[in-house]
Protein backbone atom coordinates (compact mmCIF):
# COMPACT_ATOMS: atom_id res chain seq x y z
CA UNK A 1 0.00 0.00 0.00
CA UNK A 2 1.21 3.48 -0.73
CA UNK A 3 0.67 6.67 1.24
CA UNK A 4 1.22 10.07 -0.31
CA UNK A 5 2.02 12.80 2.19
CA UNK A 6 1.85 16.46 1.16
CA UNK A 7 3.58 18.84 3.57
CA UNK A 8 3.14 22.59 3.22
CA UNK A 9 3.76 25.61 5.37
CA UNK A 10 0.72 26.55 7.45
CA UNK A 11 -1.48 29.28 5.99
CA UNK A 12 -0.39 31.68 8.72
CA UNK A 13 3.31 31.21 7.86
CA UNK A 14 4.91 33.32 5.13
CA UNK A 15 6.36 31.17 2.35
CA UNK A 16 9.29 33.06 0.79
CA UNK A 17 9.85 30.38 -1.86
CA UNK A 18 6.20 30.37 -2.89
CA UNK A 19 6.27 34.17 -3.11
CA UNK A 20 9.36 34.08 -5.34
CA UNK A 21 7.76 31.48 -7.61
CA UNK A 22 4.59 33.55 -7.81
CA UNK A 23 6.61 36.68 -8.66
CA UNK A 24 8.52 34.75 -11.36
CA UNK A 25 5.29 33.52 -12.93
CA UNK A 26 3.89 37.04 -12.96
CA UNK A 27 7.05 38.37 -14.57
CA UNK A 28 6.64 35.68 -17.25
CA UNK A 29 3.30 37.21 -18.07
CA UNK A 30 0.93 34.77 -16.34
CA UNK A 31 -1.90 36.96 -15.17
CA UNK A 32 -4.33 34.39 -13.82
CA UNK A 33 -2.09 33.04 -11.04
CA UNK A 34 -2.42 34.33 -7.49
CA UNK A 35 -0.54 33.11 -4.46
CA UNK A 36 1.71 30.06 -4.81
CA UNK A 37 2.46 27.80 -1.87
CA UNK A 38 5.25 25.26 -2.29
CA UNK A 39 5.94 22.22 -0.15
CA UNK A 40 7.21 18.68 0.06
CA UNK A 41 5.79 15.47 -1.29
CA UNK A 42 6.54 12.02 0.17
CA UNK A 43 5.59 8.58 -1.14
CA UNK A 44 5.67 5.93 1.57
CA UNK A 45 5.55 2.24 0.69
CA UNK A 46 3.65 0.73 3.62
CA UNK A 47 3.12 -2.75 4.90
CA UNK A 48 -0.43 -2.28 6.14
CA UNK A 49 -3.52 -4.50 6.26
CA UNK A 50 -6.04 -1.78 5.55
CA UNK A 51 -6.30 1.77 4.29
CA UNK A 52 -7.13 2.90 7.83
CA UNK A 53 -4.02 1.27 9.21
CA UNK A 54 -1.93 2.79 6.41
CA UNK A 55 -3.36 6.22 7.11
CA UNK A 56 -2.68 5.89 10.84
CA UNK A 57 0.92 4.86 10.22
CA UNK A 58 1.48 7.66 7.70
CA UNK A 59 -0.01 10.19 10.13
CA UNK A 60 2.24 8.92 12.91
CA UNK A 61 5.44 9.41 10.90
CA UNK A 62 4.19 12.72 9.50
CA UNK A 63 3.61 14.00 13.05
CA UNK A 64 6.90 12.66 14.33
CA UNK A 65 9.29 13.27 11.45
CA UNK A 66 7.99 14.46 8.07
CA UNK A 67 6.37 17.69 9.20
CA UNK A 68 7.22 20.24 11.87
CA UNK A 69 3.88 21.17 13.47
CA UNK A 70 5.18 24.62 14.45
CA UNK A 71 5.27 25.73 10.82
CA UNK A 72 3.84 22.96 8.66
CA UNK A 73 0.64 21.04 8.08
CA UNK A 74 0.11 17.91 5.99
CA UNK A 75 -2.46 15.96 4.03
CA UNK A 76 -2.44 12.21 3.39
CA UNK A 77 -3.75 10.20 0.43
CA UNK A 78 -3.79 6.39 0.44
CA UNK A 79 -3.41 4.44 -2.83
CA UNK B 1 35.52 22.65 33.94
CA UNK B 2 34.73 20.60 30.88
CA UNK B 3 33.06 21.60 27.64
CA UNK B 4 31.35 18.82 25.69
CA UNK B 5 31.10 19.60 21.97
CA UNK B 6 28.57 17.39 20.24
CA UNK B 7 29.57 16.23 16.76
CA UNK B 8 26.93 15.20 14.26
CA UNK B 9 27.79 13.95 10.78
CA UNK B 10 27.87 17.27 8.94
CA UNK B 11 28.82 19.47 11.90
CA UNK B 12 31.49 21.90 10.71
CA UNK B 13 31.96 24.38 13.56
CA UNK B 14 32.75 21.70 16.15
CA UNK B 15 36.48 22.41 16.00
CA UNK B 16 35.89 26.16 16.30
CA UNK B 17 33.89 25.61 19.48
CA UNK B 18 36.49 23.18 20.82
CA UNK B 19 39.27 25.68 20.00
CA UNK B 20 37.45 28.51 21.77
CA UNK B 21 36.98 26.42 24.91
CA UNK B 22 40.32 24.65 24.99
CA UNK B 23 42.85 27.01 23.44
CA UNK B 24 41.36 30.45 23.95
CA UNK B 25 39.80 29.89 27.39
CA UNK B 26 42.15 27.16 28.56
CA UNK B 27 39.30 24.91 29.71
CA UNK B 28 39.00 21.17 29.33
CA UNK B 29 37.04 20.16 26.23
CA UNK B 30 36.01 16.93 24.59
CA UNK B 31 34.12 15.97 21.47
CA UNK B 32 31.01 13.84 21.96
CA UNK B 33 29.97 11.80 18.92
CA UNK B 34 26.27 11.80 18.11
CA UNK B 35 26.17 8.02 18.58
CA UNK B 36 27.54 8.29 22.12
CA UNK B 37 24.95 7.97 24.84
CA UNK B 38 26.73 9.87 27.61
CA UNK B 39 28.16 13.37 27.73
CA UNK B 40 31.49 12.15 29.17
CA UNK B 41 31.21 14.26 32.29
CA UNK B 42 30.77 17.57 30.47
CA UNK B 43 29.77 20.55 32.63
CA UNK B 44 28.51 22.53 29.65
CA UNK B 45 27.28 21.20 26.32
CA UNK B 46 27.68 22.93 22.96
CA UNK B 47 25.72 21.92 19.88
CA UNK B 48 27.82 23.42 17.10
CA UNK B 49 27.00 24.81 13.69
CA UNK B 50 27.07 22.94 10.43
CA UNK B 51 24.66 20.80 8.46
CA UNK B 52 23.84 17.83 10.68
CA UNK B 53 22.78 14.87 8.52
CA UNK B 54 22.97 17.18 5.51
CA UNK B 55 20.02 19.14 6.90
CA UNK B 56 17.89 16.74 4.87
CA UNK B 57 14.14 17.01 5.41
CA UNK B 58 14.53 20.08 7.65
CA UNK B 59 17.45 21.59 9.52
CA UNK B 60 18.00 19.53 12.66
CA UNK B 61 15.09 17.19 11.88
CA UNK B 62 17.18 14.01 11.73
CA UNK B 63 19.76 15.09 14.32
CA UNK B 64 17.12 15.28 17.03
CA UNK B 65 16.80 11.48 16.86
CA UNK B 66 20.54 10.92 17.42
CA UNK B 67 21.46 8.51 20.24
CA UNK B 68 23.11 11.35 22.19
CA UNK B 69 19.90 13.42 22.37
CA UNK B 70 18.31 11.70 25.41
CA UNK B 71 21.46 12.48 27.39
CA UNK B 72 21.32 16.12 26.28
CA UNK B 73 17.63 16.36 27.22
CA UNK B 74 18.36 14.90 30.63
CA UNK B 75 21.35 17.23 31.14
CA UNK B 76 19.21 20.23 30.18
CA UNK B 77 16.33 19.17 32.44
CA UNK B 78 18.77 18.89 35.34
CA UNK B 79 19.75 22.53 34.74
CA UNK B 80 23.01 21.96 32.87
CA UNK B 81 24.01 24.81 30.56
CA UNK B 82 23.44 24.01 26.87
CA UNK B 83 24.37 26.33 24.00
CA UNK B 84 23.07 25.69 20.48
CA UNK B 85 24.88 27.67 17.81
CA UNK B 86 23.34 28.06 14.35
CA UNK B 87 22.62 24.46 13.29
CA UNK B 88 22.85 23.54 16.98
CA UNK B 89 20.06 26.07 17.65
CA UNK B 90 18.02 24.46 14.87
CA UNK B 91 18.54 21.04 16.49
CA UNK B 92 17.35 22.41 19.86
CA UNK B 93 14.19 23.75 18.17
CA UNK B 94 13.44 20.44 16.46
CA UNK B 95 14.13 18.59 19.72
CA UNK B 96 11.63 20.82 21.53
CA UNK B 97 14.19 22.14 24.03
CA UNK B 98 13.45 25.61 22.67
CA UNK B 99 10.17 26.83 21.12
CA UNK B 100 9.63 27.86 17.51
CA UNK B 101 11.09 26.85 14.16
CA UNK B 102 13.29 28.19 11.38
CA UNK B 103 12.04 29.25 7.98
CA UNK B 104 14.12 29.96 4.88
CA UNK B 105 15.66 33.44 5.01
CA UNK B 106 13.08 35.88 3.66
CA UNK B 107 15.27 36.76 0.65
CA UNK B 108 16.05 33.04 0.06
CA UNK B 109 19.79 33.85 0.19
CA UNK B 110 22.42 32.21 2.32
CA UNK B 111 23.76 35.01 4.50
CA UNK B 112 27.45 34.84 5.31
CA UNK B 113 28.43 38.13 6.90
CA UNK B 114 29.22 40.03 10.08
CA UNK B 115 26.15 41.22 11.94
CA UNK B 116 25.57 43.13 15.15
CA UNK B 117 23.42 41.67 17.89
CA UNK B 118 22.30 43.27 21.11
CA UNK B 119 22.39 41.34 24.37
CA UNK B 120 18.83 41.64 25.66
CA UNK B 121 19.14 39.69 28.91
CA UNK B 122 22.14 38.94 31.06
CA UNK B 123 20.56 36.44 33.45
CA UNK B 124 21.55 33.32 31.52
CA UNK B 125 24.73 31.28 32.01
CA UNK B 126 25.91 32.42 28.58
CA UNK B 127 25.36 36.16 28.95
CA UNK B 128 25.95 36.92 32.62
CA UNK B 129 29.30 38.60 31.98
CA UNK B 130 27.86 40.77 29.21
CA UNK B 131 26.29 44.10 29.99
CA UNK B 132 22.64 44.79 29.20
CA UNK B 133 22.24 46.09 25.63
CA UNK B 134 25.89 45.30 24.90
CA UNK B 135 26.46 45.08 21.15
CA UNK B 136 28.37 42.12 19.78
CA UNK B 137 29.86 41.85 16.29
CA UNK B 138 29.41 38.23 15.27
CA UNK B 139 29.39 36.33 11.98
CA UNK B 140 26.27 34.62 10.66
CA UNK B 141 26.29 31.87 8.04
CA UNK B 142 22.88 30.38 7.38
CA UNK B 143 20.13 29.92 4.83
CA UNK B 144 17.46 29.09 7.36
CA UNK B 145 17.69 31.53 10.24
CA UNK B 146 14.31 33.18 9.86
CA UNK B 147 12.99 32.51 13.35
CA UNK B 148 9.28 31.88 13.55
CA UNK B 149 6.84 31.01 16.31
CA UNK B 150 3.10 31.51 16.70
CA UNK B 151 2.17 35.00 17.97
CA UNK B 152 1.15 33.51 21.34
CA UNK B 153 4.58 31.93 21.74
CA UNK B 154 6.31 35.18 20.78
CA UNK B 155 4.23 37.07 23.35
CA UNK B 156 5.18 34.51 25.97
CA UNK B 157 8.88 34.74 25.04
CA UNK B 158 8.80 38.52 25.29
CA UNK B 159 6.81 38.56 28.54
CA UNK B 160 9.17 36.11 30.21
CA UNK B 161 12.28 37.95 28.88
CA UNK B 162 13.45 34.93 26.94
CA UNK B 163 14.66 36.80 23.86
CA UNK B 164 18.38 36.91 24.60
CA UNK B 165 19.85 38.39 21.41
CA UNK B 166 18.37 40.67 18.73
CA UNK B 167 19.82 41.79 15.42
CA UNK B 168 20.48 45.52 15.58
CA UNK B 169 22.35 48.25 13.74
CA UNK B 170 25.73 49.68 14.77
CA UNK B 171 24.03 52.08 17.18
CA UNK B 172 22.16 49.24 18.88
CA UNK B 173 18.78 50.07 17.34
CA UNK B 174 16.61 47.13 16.35
CA UNK B 175 15.68 47.91 12.74
CA UNK B 176 14.37 45.89 9.85
CA UNK B 177 17.45 46.81 7.80
CA UNK B 178 19.63 45.17 10.47
CA UNK B 179 17.63 41.93 10.28
CA UNK B 180 19.55 39.55 7.97
CA UNK B 181 16.89 36.87 7.63
CA UNK B 182 13.41 38.13 8.50
CA UNK B 183 13.22 36.73 12.03
CA UNK B 184 10.16 37.81 14.02
CA UNK B 185 11.12 40.72 16.28
CA UNK B 186 14.73 40.60 14.99
CA UNK B 187 15.20 37.57 17.25
CA UNK B 188 18.72 36.15 16.97
CA UNK B 189 18.67 34.01 20.09
CA UNK B 190 16.36 32.77 22.85
CA UNK B 191 16.46 30.68 26.00
CA UNK B 192 14.21 28.09 27.62
CA UNK B 193 11.98 28.72 30.61
CA UNK B 194 14.66 27.68 33.10
CA UNK B 195 17.14 29.93 31.18
CA UNK B 196 19.91 27.27 31.09
CA UNK B 197 19.39 26.36 27.41
CA UNK B 198 20.31 29.11 24.95
CA UNK B 199 20.20 29.00 21.16
CA UNK B 200 21.40 31.62 18.70
CA UNK B 201 22.02 31.83 14.97
CA UNK B 202 25.23 33.95 15.00
CA UNK B 203 28.57 32.23 15.66
CA UNK B 204 30.27 33.45 18.88
CA UNK B 205 32.83 30.62 18.60
CA UNK B 206 34.12 32.11 15.35
CA UNK B 207 34.61 35.49 17.01
CA UNK B 208 36.81 34.76 20.01
CA UNK B 209 40.11 36.22 18.83
CA UNK B 210 40.83 39.68 17.43
CA UNK B 211 42.80 38.37 14.41
CA UNK B 212 39.58 36.67 13.27
CA UNK B 213 37.85 40.04 13.03
CA UNK B 214 36.09 40.12 16.38
CA UNK B 215 36.57 38.77 19.87
CA UNK B 216 33.05 39.75 20.93
CA UNK B 217 31.86 36.14 21.06
CA UNK B 218 34.22 35.29 23.88
CA UNK B 219 31.86 36.77 26.45
CA UNK B 220 29.44 33.86 25.98
CA UNK B 221 32.13 31.33 26.84
CA UNK B 222 33.55 33.43 29.67
CA UNK B 223 30.05 33.78 31.05
CA UNK B 224 29.44 30.07 31.31
CA UNK B 225 32.85 29.54 32.94
CA UNK B 226 31.87 32.11 35.56
CA UNK B 227 28.40 30.65 35.94
CA UNK B 228 29.76 27.17 36.55
CA UNK B 229 32.48 28.39 38.90
CA UNK B 230 29.76 29.93 41.04
CA UNK B 231 27.75 26.74 41.24
CA UNK B 232 30.79 24.50 41.83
Amino acid sequence: MKAKVFVTLKKSVFDPQGKTISDALHSLGYKGIGDVRQGKYFELELDAASAEQARALAAEVADKVLANPVIESYRIEID
Amino acid sequence: MKFGVVVFPGSNCDHDAYHAAKDVLGQDAEFVWHKDTTLKGADVVILPGGFAHGDYLRTGAIARFSPIMPAILEFARAGGPVLGICNGFQVLLEAGLLPGAMLRNRDLKFHCEQVTVRVEQTDTPFTQRASARQRLRLPVAHGEGNYYADPDVIRELEASRRVIFRYCDAAGEVTDAANPNGSVGNIAGICNEARNVVGLMPHPERACEAPLGSADGLVLFESVVTALARTA
